[in-house]
């Protein structure tokens, strides 16, 4: 599992940081990063919420 | 769950109820009916990325609307009657034709319908934004670059229609009964920041004022609107004008049904409104032990959190699991120019307001709401890092005192 993230889309809602802050991290000059771009299996479910809850639709689970 | 459900609103909430069920086991027949003909989709950028032109209609469709569910959408349908001892519903059809479906569970999602100012109706150049076809027929106005929009109603919609005009470099009049903006949601002193961020872009703010009544004029055979006349004796000329004053639930086809309608449907604190009939969206009203009273919330994430829980209720029905208790804390953001407005909570207007970090003079801050030692809300103004931290504390169960002092550390 490998996270995308269109930065395009994304507005930093941090909404994701909410559901999985060890993944993802929005930092004092409001950029959102991600801290692990391959999270293990037992972190799925907190990332599928995540691409679900995301206000701009710009996370999406990459299989490869 | 091999039962016939029938989901009444393809948006948010009935669209995400919809894949609940089916991702956890429904087998049976799922029917979505929605009055709106267009296929699911997102609201947020109604009255943002539309109206300016940056996105067109593909970019807005839900991504759960685009997924193979093997869902029977009946799109154009409007639900008209429910009668719930034959478990029989109403439909009609684009083409005025009314046919019954009969189904096992219902779903109750069909939201709520923009408030438009009375006898109005028909007048070229007013607008409501609540629908994908409302949001085009205004981008098609401001297309035309009208010398001056007045939006009515500076409440989020009213706020994110003016910020979306002035990047179109349009000159906008925003008008409010209440003498601040937000103040019944956001209390005095925060109504006074918003309305300081219309001000610094530019906005023609008139608070404190209501209508009077449109001026209308013949152009081209047509009535159309030239001018809205305010209660404070002025008439604002305008080409174009935006109601945003609320929203009203569409609870007309559910009145004789036996259901409980108060301004929504009364649930209970699983979203449940009879047995086999849930709500979800900005038409549930539910008993939240967290606010210490009944909720009806409008924001996009209660939406779709609802409708997952509404889903789950129907199917912890089937299988005879303890229903899950449904009180998340509403979240709700809000984009005005280049601000990011985010609320965390329900506060009361009369509720202390501290400003934990930043400031209200560089508009970037947060504050904290707080009824006695009783935490109630997280504001940010382009604070997002912020906002959700205190969310998180603030679902831990902190008091205001303790929030305001782990907001000092973070």
């Amino acid at each position: 599992m490998r996270i995308v993230v269109d930065f395009d889309l994304c507005e930093s809602n941090a909404v994701c940081m909410g559901i999985a802050p060890e993944i993802f991290e929005v930092r004092d000059d409001d950029f959102l990063y991600v801290l692990d771009e391959n999270p293990p299996e037992s972190m799925r479910a907190k990332v599928e919420e995540s691409v679900q809850r995301c206000p701009k639709q710009a996370i999406s689970i990459a299989e490869d | 769950m091999n039962s016939t459900t029938v989901i009444v609103g393809a948006s948010l909430a009935g669209i995400n109820a919809a894949r609940t069920l089916r991702l956890n086991g429904q087998t049976g027949p799922i029917v979505v009916v929605d009055a709106d003909p267009e296929r699911p989709y997102d609201r947020p950028p109604l009255s943002k990325q539309m109206l300016t032109g940056e996105w067109e209609p593909e970019k807005i469709l839900l991504p759960a609307g685009k997924e193979d569910l093997d869902l029977d959408f009946r799109l154009g349908v409007r639900a008209k009657a429910v009668d719930l001892g034959s478990r029989q519903i109403t439909l009609e059809t684009p083409n005025g034709n009314v046919e019954t479906s009969a189904f096992d569970s219902l779903v109750i999602a069909s939201g709520a319908a923009a408030r438009r100012l009375p006898d109005t109706a028909g007048i070229a150049g007013v607008h409501v934004v609540r629908t994908l076809a409302d949001s085009l027929s205004l981008r098609a106005d401001l297309d035309a670059g009208p010398s001056r929009v007045v939006v009515i109603g500076a409440g989020f919609i009213g706020a994110e229609v003016a910020s979306s005009c002035r990047k179109r470099g349009l000159d906008v009049t925003l008008v409010e009964a209440l003498p601040l903006p937000l103040e019944r949601i956001l209390g005095p002193e925060m109504g006074r920041v918003c309305a300081q961020v219309h001000i610094e872009n530019g906005v023609d703010l008139r608070l404190g004022t209501g209508v009077l009544q449109l001026e209308t004029a013949a152009v081209d055979g047509v009535e159309r609107v030239v001018g809205v006349a305010l209660t404070d004796g002025t008439t604002v000329a305008a080409d174009v004008v935006v109601v945003g004053i609320g929203v009203s639930v569409n609870t007309q086809w559910l009145e004789g049904s036996g259901l409980n309608l108060d301004d929504g449907v009364v649930c209970d604190d699983t979203l449940l409104a009879a047995p086999g009939v849930v709500a979800a969206g900005d038409i549930a009203r539910y008993p939240s032990a967290r606010f210490g009273r009944m909720l009806r919330v409008e924001h996009w994430e209660t939406a779709i959190a609802g409708g997952e829980a509404a889903a789950r209720r129907l199917l912890a029905e089937e299988s005879g699991e303890t229903p899950a208790v449904f009180d998340p804390i509403p979240w709700f953001w809000s984009d005005q120019y280049d601000r990011k407005i985010q609320l965390a909570g329900r506060p009361m207007p009369t509720d202390e307001c501290v400003v934990v970090h930043g400031s209200t003079e560089e508009f970037r801050f947060v504050a904290l709401y707080g009824d006695g030692d009783r935490l109630t809300g997280v504001l940010g103004m382009n604070r997002p890092r912020h906002v959700v931290q205190l969310r998180a504390i603030f679902e831990e169960g902190a008091t205001f005192s303790q929030a305001c002092e782990r907001a000092a550390a973070l």
